[in-house]
């Protein structure tokens, strides 16, 4: 086993826990912007599509890479967007508020 | 700068991932508590960006590829952010399951991309094997089921279940020969045609998987395949040996299980239940406990009647469900409730978990709609409050009050908790028929002494209501 590999198995064990860890705690009102919000953070495929992309011999292995670059960019400018558009609506309301 | 403080360029390309990555673990920590949730989903996306310029250092494209990349940028970013503005607040579920999907079919795409290039080159071993199989085989069956998800939820398809004599001895060789073909690729052969096959078969698994789970319960499933689109973005970070892909991947593949256990939780059903037992199909054994005969007579009711009883009541319970979303009847019934108070009613509203489609859905909607965050009540805090109420307002809801979840142990629903709408002393359904709710289960409540049903769309019914209360 390569120490790169090494490496990368500890991170993903390491981010595992992590990932389990840092939403223990969420309330059920957010479990929805929370999938969104998450569901954004696996767009990160995007550096993996323009990597493979720029990386391609040949006409496929370029069209592949091209139509992954479409689809991580949907997931991550759609997920950022909607997860935000949700969140809009738990602003704080102080009594207050101006109504329209 | 980098040279100065004597790094080198992979050096600094790996601190910024870590940076990224660290983003990204703040974001889901902000986006799990209500005050910091918004921030959260900056610090995340501040995080992407991150990421993403860091790896334009990276790549060394010529200069067609950039020109087609910026292309398929500017297309991804056109529909994604068009589509993410112009959705409905009620269609935010069929969304997510979009946007899902999208990325596990990125994270597969990729993974071959990067087989092709590195069979050719012979310079691959057994790792890189295993991690393109595994992200093709995840990734496509999140594409394939979340499409799925999203056709059941926009009622492109039906969201009762789909069964039939065999599924499991049909699923059962499907899941069979992805594993064999896995195994052929991993141990093998490194055919791209068997690996194009294997994406085929990962595909009809994704869409038989999600077949027999009911509309009811496509949030939970949703969240899972969330989280498998996140293990195969991980495996894909394996393939190209990118730590910010493994983290980013693995955060959301493990918070994501963690968050799909909690969501069947909250419906008090286990996560094997909501995938495997076909719950909302008509089931046989409902008939035993639960028939409700022809003779069962339904009392409805006139808006006048109802507004009357409405403004000489002390305390109403309003009960928000899917038909109300549909409707876009939230700014009716807020006008409503605020009718209602100046006439000095006690108002609430009493929001099951599961309300909507979605956890957390209902809430999103009546806060679009201005209703006061103090008169939300979830289900603990109100349960107890329904034998005070005179009335129980129901509104395009019916699974969250049905008494079957309690009595009827043969209800595909038995063991959710409910809101206990039938302890108020009259309750008011207002529904468009007398067709079963979204779990397809029938509602005995309907049939209860105290129930004035008033038939038609929520938002007209509502309306009229208004108009009524005016009126007394």
């Amino acid at each position: 086993m390569s120490p790169e590999l090494v490496g990368y198995i500890t991170t993903f064990v390491l981010a595992a826990f992590v990932g389990i860890e840092v939403i223990s705690k969420v309330p059920t009102i957010l479990h929805t912007p929370l999938m969104s919000g998450s569901n954004a953070i696996h767009g990160i495929i995007f550096v993996g599509a323009l990597s493979v992309t720029s990386a391609s011999h040949g006409t496929v292995q370029l069209w592949l890479g091209l139509l992954a670059v479409v689809l991580a960019t949907i997931n991550v400018v759609g997920g950022f967007v909607v997860t935000d558009r949700m969140l809009e609506m738990f602003k704080p309301r102080r009594p207050a508020e101006e109504k329209r | 700068m980098l040279a100065t403080s004597g790094l080198t360029l992979d050096e600094g390309v790996s601190l910024l991932y870590l940076l990224a990555s660290v983003l990204f673990i703040l974001g889901l920590k902000q986006l799990s508590s209500p005050k910091g949730a918004r921030r959260g989903n900056t610090t995340a996306a501040i995080g992407m960006l991150i990421a993403i310029v860091t790896s334009l250092t990276e790549i060394h494209p010529s200069a067609g590829k950039i020109v087609l990349m910026i292309v398929a940028v500017i297309i991804g970013t056109l529909f994604g952010a068009v589509l993410a503005r112009r959705v409905k607040m009620t269609a935010m579920p069929q969304m997510v399951a979009a946007f899902n999907g999208v990325g596990g079919g990125a994270a597969a795409l990729v993974s071959i991309g990067e087989y092709t290039r590195l069979v050719s080159s012979s310079s691959h071993g057994v790792v890189l094997a295993i991690s393109v199989v595994f992200s093709v085989v995840v990734g496509s069956m999140s594409f394939a089921g979340s499409a799925i998800a999203f056709a059941k939820l926009q009622e492109m398809m039906t969201g009762i279940p789909i069964t039939y004599a065999g599924q499991q001895l049909v699923n059962g060789i499907v899941l069979a020969a992805i594993v064999v073909l896995s195994i052929v690729i991993i141990g093998f052969s490194s055919s791209i045609m068997i690996l194009t096959i294997l994406l085929i078969i990962s595909l009809v698994l994704g869409v038989a998987f999600v077949l027999p789970i009911g509309g009811a319960d496509m949030p939970v499933v949703i969240s899972l395949l969330n989280a498998f689109t996140g293990l195969a973005v991980a495996a894909s970070g394996f393939a190209l040996g990118n730590t910010v892909l493994i983290v980013g991947g693995t955060l959301v593949g493990a918070s994501g299980t963690l968050l799909t256990k909690m969501m069947s939780d909250a419906m008090g059903r286990s996560l094997s239940n909501v995938l495997f037992a076909a719950v909302g199909k008509v089931t046989e054994s409902a008939g035993a406990g639960g028939a409700i005969g022809q003779d069962q007579s339904v009392r409805s009711g006139t808006p006048d009647d109802i507004g009357v009883l409405l403004a000489y009541s002390q305390k109403v319970i309003i009960v928000p469900g899917y038909g109300l979303a549909v409707a876009q009847a939230q700014h009716v019934v807020r006008e409503l409730a605020d009718l209602l108070e100046a006439k000095g009613v006690d108002v609430k509203y009493a929001i099951h978990p599961v309300a909507g489609r979605m956890p957390g859905h209902m809430n999103v909607l009546l806060a679009e709609a201005d209703v006061k965050y103090d008169q939300l009540k979830e289900m603990d805090e109100i349960n107890d409050e329904f034998k005070l109420a005179d009335v129980a307002l129901i509104v395009g809801a019916n699974d969250v009050v049905n008494p079957a979840a309690k009595t009827d142990p043969g209800s595909p629903i038995y063991g959710m908790p409910i809101l206990n709408a039938e302890d108020a002393k009259n309750i008011v359904f207002l529904k468009r028929s007398m067709r079963p709710g979204f779990a397809g289960i029938d509602n005995q409540l309907m049939f209860d002494p105290k129930t004035i049903m008033l038939f038609g769309d929520a938002k007209d019914s509502l309306t009229k209501l208004v108009a009524a209360v005016k009126a007394s």
